[in-house]
């Protein structure tokens, strides 16, 4: 048994291309990539396993969350520009999003393709 | 059918995966030497050394997945033979498995020192215990300026370690990046505080912790006494395949013929075992295609990410893009108007692009690739 309680979690949904919802409750630290590979969530690549080197694990997040997002550093803004599926103003890679409280409810659209 | 694949880290891993993916329906097992289910390697020497991540997340998959996609894992047990008059491989706990399609995929271990109490880092009980030493230590003395050693200087500087590196060659990561890169890494370094020795065996340094990390030699003893071809590494073809038609190998014990290389070579890296093992899927799958896939590697120290594409060994021409005073630019290599590499400090929209350009094997001219106002994307588009 652990020794602390449950950790803190928040509600993430991964809305694929064909349309197929999928919600994980995703520990608060972990990145919304993270997510959904340790949910079985497909839509997300993340070849290199979260290192922000690919850009596979682009996804579209919906409007009302952009403004709750950090930042994005330079890194990742210029990874976007070269990802698979084309780049829109509610781009992000899934690696850099790390999910808080405050993100609870939290709603990301997969591309068709990430590579 | 069943697939056994030997070695339970990135390359084994992803072979796994990627079956699943081609539509492989037989069964999987993943045998692995180490207690741990698959992880991965680079956030070792790097976010978790540094204290930024847990070692728990370094996990590339969660128990649930293996159930869910059906790939059975054996942890904590090597394989000591592989039977190929049976098709089975002999595990230490002496249990057979048998296979129809055999996956070599075991690796690389650290080259050591003739020496006591000396440590390395390759795996996630090495990084646990360093991290200890490191914690309770002041001063800190690496052996070897290559990736493996930089990044742990860089870890044990942002933990206000006092470091010192030894390094052979008269330069930085001589081995893989180009001279003017090695002279910018050793200012970096010297300018967060790291003493840099070059052209200097490390003669019994004084300090609370030595590390080493002097490269690594192949995993290829097993594939050795099964007969099977090996030199510098498990001998495969262009389809990943040993001597053997039933056995592959693929990751850092796979010396294969590489085109960006021009020669045979063996590759360690998350690209180079990531790359064949969705290429060995394909095979196994049905779908065979040779190995041909861009190179690509890269590395933190302090808050430079340096990314490698292509092999910058015999470049005849560089030029370089952005302004290194900036830390920010590239250096791109060519070869006979070829472009062979690129390295990019802290542009990785460069990065991503060279890879784009060296797999389409189109080249811009170097007055091109050195000016900035030119978009280099536009060559791939």
């Amino acid at each position: 048994m652990p020794l602390f309680g449950k950790k803190e979690t928040a509600s993430v949904t991964y809305i694929s291309h064909s349309g197929i919802v999928s919600r994980a409750d995703v520990p608060v630290g972990d990145s919304v990539m993270e997510g959904a590979i340790k949910n079985d969530i497909d839509g997300i690549v993340a070849e290199c396993g979260g290192n922000c080197q690919c850009g596979t694990c682009h996804v579209y997040v919906e409007e009302q969350f952009l403004g709750l997002l950090k930042p994005m550093q330079d890194d990742e803004n210029e990874m976007l520009n070269t990802t698979a599926c084309p780049r829109q103003p509610n781009s992000r890679l899934g690696c850099q999003l790390e999910v808080t409280k405050a993100l609870d409810g939290l709603v990301v659209h997969t591309p068709a393709t990430q590579q | 059918m069943s697939v056994v694949v030997v070695g339970a880290g990135q390359a084994g891993f992803q072979t796994a995966l990627s079956l699943r993916s081609e539509g492989y329906d037989g069964s999987i097992t993943l045998i692995g030497e180490e207690p741990h289910l698959p992880y991965q390697r680079p956030p070792l020497s790097k976010g978790f050394l540094a204290g930024k991540q847990s070692i728990e997340s370094a996990a590339l998959r969660p128990e649930s997945f293996y159930t869910a996609q059906r790939v059975e894992v054996i942890a904590n047990n090597a394989v000591v033979a592989i039977d190929r008059a049976s098709n089975r491989v002999v595990l230490a706990s002496g249990s057979r498995v048998e296979y129809d399609k055999l996956v070599l995929a075991t690796g690389a271990r650290v080259r050591k020192l003739p020496r006591e109490g000396v440590f390395y880092l390759r795996t996630r009980d090495d990084a646990s215990e360093l991290k200890q030493r490191l914690n309770a230590a002041e001063s800190v003395a690496v052996i070897g300026g290559g990736f493996i050693g930089l990044e742990v200087a860089s870890a044990a500087r942002a933990l206000g370690k006092s470091v010192t590196v030894f390094e052979l060659q008269e330069r930085l990561m001589a081995r893989c990046v180009s001279p003017l890169i090695s002279e910018f890494y050793r200012r970096v370094h010297s300018g967060n505080g790291v003493k840099i020795e070059l052209g200097a065996p490390a003669v019994a340094p004084d300090a609370d912790v030595v590390v080493a990390g002097i490269g690594v030699l192949p995993n290829s003893e097993l594939a050795l006494d099964a007969g099977l071809p090996v030199a510098n590494g498990i001998i495969v073809d262009e389809y990943l395949r040993t001597g053997d038609e039933n056995i592959f190998a693929i990751g850092d014990c796979a010396s294969h013929p590489n085109a960006f290389a021009g020669t045979r070579t063996r590759l360690e890296s998350v690209q180079n075992a990531v790359d064949q093992a969705k290429c060995v899927a394909a095979n196994i799958a049905g779908r065979a295609e040779p190995y041909h896939a861009v190179p690509w590697f890269w590395t933190d120290q302090f808050d430079i990410k340096l990314q490698m594409a292509g092999f910058s060994g015999g470049a005849d021409r560089e030029a370089v893009r952005g302004d290194p005073e900036s830390r920010k630019f590239s250096v791109f290599y060519f070869r006979a108007g070829r472009l062979i590499a690129a390295d990019s400090i802290n542009r990785p929209g460069d990065h991503i692009v060279a890879r784009k350009l060296l797999a389409a094997a189109i080249a811009p001219t170097p007055d091109q690739a050195a000016d900035e106002s030119f978009d280099l994307k536009s060559l791939v588009d």
